[in-house]
């Protein structure tokens, strides 16, 4: 059975059509990434599954259990699922150490020392055990998106969501972040991402979801996706891809 | 290091000041040169003798007045103001008293109102719609005249188990009047920070109340902090409207004496104390400006 199963899912922005019946299936431990123009809806749908965004029609489950549904409590869904954005996001007042530590203190009520122990035991996984001290403005790109991913694993997730998470990097920092997610992949954590790149997605997605005015029209393995496109809109999407050197 | 030592490794770059750059390393950076007197001499001349004629030229216009004389009887004798000096001080401490307890009474309040105005669930709208009449209303109106609304019209009232004194309610009048500015301070702090910090909160699984507290709130602070500077120096005078409805403080103690001496040397002594008091609190506002800004400088590269 899939982990998330998405079924019609619709989002209206006022009257402009965001997602248009979108349907996509995850297996546990699986990588699918959504590419697609920007405005084709992948950051809407990976909000949709954590419930940043509330979709207008359709479902979403996660392990057969609705995502809205009260079986997962108030924060039972965030304790499963994990986003890391393009800006980050971390908390600018606070250090790395407490940016890990701020939701299973508050939300869980996880004693300091077994939450500093437990963020420490992560940042060291990321190579970010010197940094606990420093405050977030005082890292690089690179630096603060390794530790917004560790924010994220400090629940543990069984699903990691991932929004464009090099978008904002400069292209010598993009590979730090990348080696981390390869390695998350490699720890069987089910994942889907949003990314503009292609070389990446090719080389960690098992699936690849192209979305075009927010309906996938063509799902593949990277492989195939990328070498031999079916629908019309990728061909075009990737030719344009290739004519600007980005594949 | 030193600045002068040729980096290892780095690139010889060709000087652009006519400095020599060395065989094997970056030109040193330009040297800091030494306060030079003689180019200094003039200007500091010029400005000196420019200083000294102007003001000297004003001095004798002034105290060359005819009317000089009594000018200085009536606002600068020093035997009133130094007859005067101990009850005004002691008025003036009271108004330091009332604009500490007001300043912890107004930042409290106005940052409840603030939360309560920016709390986004649809079962707080009426509470939302309480503090926006609130602030429309004390924002609307001259805060003289609710001094004296509640200075002298609740004490009237006898009210029992309510304070009477004018001192209570005027101080009332003056946080309930503030607060409302402090309040749209503290929401624009709100307001600016940015709504990833909400989304990151939320997929947290922080509630909305602890998404305020923990994260929300102590970056509005910080993003206000030099506005609310302001509003401190700005209380600091506007304590002085409570002397109308017969709070004993500098600004009435020096009424009171001018009253029975027909000299007005007093009322410069209240001036000079609150110069005192008023021009180390802009100065620190400016300094707090300024690290502000040159943090968002920071933050922006």
């Amino acid at each position: 059975m899939a982990e998330i199963a998405i079924r019609g899912l619709t989002k209206y922005f006022g009257n402009r059509l965001v997602l248009d019946r979108v349907d996509l299936d995850v297996s546990a431990h699986e990588v699918v990434c959504l590419i697609g123009a920007s405005g084709s809806g992948k950051s809407t749908l990976l909000r949709c599954i954590n419930r940043l965004i509330e979709p207008d029609h359709g479902s979403i489950t996660l392990g057969g259990v609705p995502v809205g549904s009260a079986q997962f409590g108030r924060t039972g869904l965030q304790q499963r699922v994990g986003i890391v954005f393009q800006s980050y996001n971390l908390f600018p007042h606070l250090t790395v150490l407490d940016n890990l530590t701020l939701a299973p203190r508050k939300v869980q009520g996880m004693p300091r020392a077994t939450a500093n122990e437990r963020a420490r035991e992560i940042l060291s996984l990321f190579g970010m055990d010197r940094f606990a001290t420093a405050y977030p403005e005082q890292l690089s790109g690179g630096q603060q998106q390794r530790v917004a991913i560790a924010r994220a694993m400090m629940n543990a997730p069984d699903v990691l969501l991932l929004d464009e998470v090099t978008a904002a990097l400069d292209p010598e920092l993009v590979g730090e972040v990348l080696r981390i997610i390869h390695d998350l992949k490699t720890r069987g954590l089910t994942m889907v991402i949003v990314t503009h790149e292609m070389g990446f997605a090719r080389d960690v997605a098992d699936r690849v979801c192209f979305l075009y005015d927010g309906r996938i029209v063509e799902e593949d393995t990277p492989d195939r996706l990328f070498t031999a496109p079916q629908a019309p809109a990728t061909q075009a999407f990737l030719a344009r891809l290739i004519a600007s050197g980005r594949l | 290091m030193t600045a002068t030592d040729p980096q290892p490794g780095a690139n010889a770059r060709t000087g652009s000041c006519g400095v020599r750059p060395a065989p094997d390393g970056p030109p040193p950076p330009p040297r800091k040169r030494a306060f030079d007197w003689r180019a200094a001499l003039a200007p500091g001349l010029i400005s000196s003798a420019s200083i000294i004629v102007v003001f000297g030229a004003l001095y004798w216009l002034i105290t060359s007045a005819e009317q000089w004389p009594r000018i200085k009887a009536q606002f600068f004798n020093i035997d009133h103001m130094i007859a005067a000096a101990p009850r005004v001080a002691q008025g003036f401490l009271t108004n330091l008293q009332v604009w500490l307890i007001a300043l912890a009474c107004i930042g409290v309040w106005a940052l409840v109102l603030a939360v309560v105005r920016s709390l986004r669930g649809p079962v707080f709208a009426p509470f939302r719609l309480m503090v926006v009449v609130y602030i429309d209303v004390f924002r609307g109106l001259p805060a003289l005249l609710l001094v004296i609304l509640f200075g002298f019209g609740i004490p009237a009232l006898s009210i029992p188990g309510l304070p009477n004194s004018g001192l209570f309610w005027g101080g009332v009048a003056m946080v309930l009047s503030y607060s409302a500015y402090v309040a749209e301070i503290y929401r624009s702090g709100i307001d600016a920070v940015h709504e990833g910090q909400r989304a990151a909160a939320k997929s947290l699984g922080l509630s909305e109340w602890q998404t305020l507290i923990y994260a929300i709130l102590p970056q509005a602070l910080r993003n206000v902090l030099p506005a609310l500077m302001n509003i401190v120096v700005a209380l600091q005078k506007d304590v002085a409207l409570l002397s109308v409805i017969g709070v004993r403080d500098a600004v009435r103690e020096a009424q009171i004496y001018t009253a029975t001496t027909f000299n007005y040397s007093s009322l410069i002594v209240a001036a000079l104390l609150f110069l005192l008091a008023t021009i180390p609190m802009a100065r620190l506002a400016d300094w707090v400006n300024q690290r502000d800004r040159a943090r968002r400088l920071q933050m922006a590269e």
